[in-house]
């Protein structure tokens, strides 16, 4: 097992370079210059170029290619042009972020995905089937920026003009003061914040995680060896979460590793909304102003987080199911 | 000596999109305390959703045991209608007092669980036995239905198993916590031949050693001689003849028992067409009137395809339901003139020439078919 993780990780090496590659080639290709902000009648056509000398992107593209994977591969992403400061001192922070952010949203996305499939497959074709299918349909249709807006229209906006007892702050990832809070206090303000983000975020993804759980559950209950399990006097408890659910999830788990870049990508959108200051923001901020190492930078993070997202279902897999781990 | 289950004037029935598949439609039996009771029947006849309902696995809905049916059970402690007791209830029978071991090895089985789990399960719920205790008698279990290297095999997952083996597991999770009665389905059916043997000795010498009744069913008549004290021989959700296995064989009195041993091939004749009862078990849904079975029957007249007939009692523990029964001077005027079930009489009533049972025109067919006889 630890022979074929480092295998794959090692495997995974060019495959990121071969990513990274295309996207400096890319980005260099795009319209643009990272001095564009500058210009500006006051501002000597000279010292544009004295700038553009400075940042190295008066040499070739070639050069610039080499010195980029030179510097990258001993481990130096540069400085952002945009902040003016090394991207290793920006990127952790705000990687961070995205983390609290994405780690709540799967959370959200498997769990409440998962007991609402499972239920509908246990209850197949009733009432309460049939409405969650629709709903289901419905999240999954809405568009991530429409439904961030309603949350903050409704439990932000509305709620604190109604003074309902509970109201989410509508951007930002802390309240006023939060300096001053007792430790506890913190982590409740951070949850508050993160709340309708996370929600915004997973619940189009939550709802096909349902769907998905309604189809393998209704063709893992129809199995034999359920009917086994039955014929033992286990209880529909037992037969469900412990015979069904471990067959089920399964299939769910390649969900996993495929789930992390849409959540990454659907951050750029709700990170914006909410004043998040996560990675989702970073990035288009980066591509916006031609900010090259940036871009690269975090064009890295996500194609590491992709991989590492596929490597954690291929392990998971092996956990759940016996028959992969011989192999 | 009293039976140990009594089953009684069981329905089962299917609300399907067809209308209402009458499955099992009136079925009673009697299953005495270490006695092996085969039940055969071509497939559609009703046999496993029998058992199945007998275990209460029937999925409800689309399915229903009907109000009247009784399924009495014996234990210790008196007798209980199965039909009738809670969900709550049967599942401390399940597993514990009646315990059943299905057709497919290959997917009966769970197949992300160690097969010691699965046995070890069982017995930590009825008889709450610890971890350990339930491990040590899970090895024991695996020991008893010949699975070699027991303290091994515990610890393996199905795939990790033949088909066979998987077989002798799902016997030993059934008899695990010793119930009174179990109920093989099909057990041997998926199973090559030498290994169908192997199973259905190890069956034999567990209800020697464990003194359990057995409730076999199968469509293997070979194996019903081989292994069953008496017979049910089931048709369209009822039961067409009942009797020991020896009388049953060697004098069947039922048309129906007539054909399917007439249809069993046989070594060493060298008839170039099978002896077939011709055309299929007809749907649940639309069950013929009179007797269910009048339309493939050689012997059929006008009465069997309107009236339907009891199941006569013909001796001590035999049962036939045939108009036969009363007439018996028609049988031996077919059986001269055509010999009853003969590959010939199949020639003349394959599947062309045989109406989907149920048919508007089935009345008429009978005639016409009268008239060729």
């Amino acid at each position: 097992m630890i022979s074929y993780l480092i295998r794959r990780l090692l495997g995974a090496i060019p495959l990121l370079l071969g990513i990274l590659t295309l996207i400096f080639f890319i980005i260099n290709i795009a319209p643009g210059d990272p001095t564009a902000r500058y210009f500006n009648p006051n501002v000597a056509p000279e010292v544009i170029e004295q700038m553009r000398r400075n940042l190295g992107l008066d040499q070739p593209l070639h050069i610039q290619y080499f010195r980029w994977v030179t510097s990258f591969a001993r481990g130096d992403f540069g400085n952002s042009f945009g902040q003016m400061r090394p991207i290793s001192e920006i990127l952790p922070t705000v990687l961070w972020n995205t983390i609290q952010l994405m780690l709540i949203s799967i959370i959200i996305i498997f769990v409440v995905g998962m007991l609402i499939g499972m239920y509908q497959a246990v209850r197949q074709y009733s009432a309460s089937d049939n409405f969650l299918t629709v709903a289901a349909l419905f999240f999954y249709s809405m568009p991530s920026f429409w439904f961030a807006l309603m949350l903050i229209l409704i439990f932000s906006l509305k709620a604190s003009q109604w003074d309902w007892p509970i109201q989410f702050p509508a951007s930002q990832m802390t309240s006023v003061g939060y300096e001053f809070m007792a430790p506890g206090e913190k982590i409740w303000d951070r949850l508050m914040h993160l709340a309708m983000p996370a929600i915004a975020l997973g619940i189009g993804s939550a709802a096909g995680i349902a769907r998905y759980m309604r189809g393998s559950m209704l063709e893992v209950i129809h199995q034999d060896y359920i009917r086994t399990a039955r014929a033992k006097g286990l209880s529909e408890r037992v037969v469900v979460f412990k015979h069904a659910l471990r067959n089920a999830l399964i299939p769910i788990i390649t969900l996993l590793g495929l789930y992390l870049p849409v959540l990454l990508s659907g951050s750029v959108v709700v990170e914006t909304i909410f004043a998040w200051p996560g990675m989702g923001r970073l990035i288009v901020d980066a591509i916006f102003q031609r900010d090259y190492p940036l871009v690269m930078a975090t064009s890295f993070v996500a194609a590491t987080l992709v991989v590492v997202g596929n490597l954690l279902a291929d392990v998971l897999y092996a956990v759940v199911d016996p028959r992969i781990r011989t192999e | 000596m009293e039976p140990i289950l009594k089953v009684s004037d069981l329905r089962t029935y299917f609300r399907a999109d067809a209308g209402l598949a009458r499955a099992v439609d009136g079925v009673s039996f009697e299953v005495h305390p270490g006695e092996t009771l085969g039940i055969v029947g071509e497939s559609g006849s009703g046999k496993s959703v029998t058992s199945l309902s007998v275990m209460r696995l029937i999925p409800e809905p689309p399915g229903e045991i009907q109000p009247g049916s009784k399924i009495l059970f014996r234990d210790n402690e008196g007798e209980k209608d199965l039909a009738r007791v809670t969900e709550e209830e049967m599942r401390h029978i399940r597993g514990n007092d009646i315990a059943m071991i299905f057709q497919e090895p290959m997917t009966s089985l769970n197949p992300v669980f160690k097969v010691g789990d699965q046995i070890v399960e069982s017995l930590r719920l009825h008889q709450g036995l610890s971890k350990k205790d339930a491990r040590e008698k899970a090895i024991d279990m695996l020991r008893l239905v010949g699975i070699p290297i027991p303290e091994q095999r515990v610890d393996e997952y199905p795939h990790q198993l033949s088909g066979g083996m998987r077989q002798r597991v799902m016997i030993a999770i059934a008899l695990a916590c010793d119930p009174k009665v179990l109920i093989a389905d099909e057990p041997t059916t998926a199973l090559d031949v030498t290994i169908q043997a192997q199973i259905l000795e190890l069956l034999n010498r567990l209800q020697e050693e464990l003194g359990m009744a057995i409730i076999l069913i199968t469509h293997d008549l070979g194996v019903v001689a081989e292994t069953c004290d008496r017979v049910i021989v089931m048709y369209a959700g009822q039961v067409f003849e009942e009797g020991s296995v020896e009388d049953v064989f060697r004098d069947p009195q039922n048309p129906y028992t007539e054909g399917l041993l007439r249809s069993i091939p046989r070594l060493g004749s060298h008839s170039e067409r099978l002896a077939v009862i011709p055309g299929v078990v007809p749907s649940a849904t639309e069950w013929p009137t009179g007797c269910r079975f009048h339309a493939r029957c050689p012997y059929g007249w006008e009465k069997t395809a309107q009236e339907e007939p009891p199941l006569f009692e013909i001796g001590p523990g035999r049962k036939s339901k045939c108009w036969l029964v009363e007439h018996p001077e028609r049988r031996e005027e077919i059986r001269r003139e055509t010999g009853g079930f003969t590959p010939e009489g199949a020639l003349t009533g394959t599947g062309a020439s045989t109406p989907a049972a149920g048919a508007p025109d089935e009345g008429v067919d009978v005639q016409a078919r009268d008239r060729e006889v």
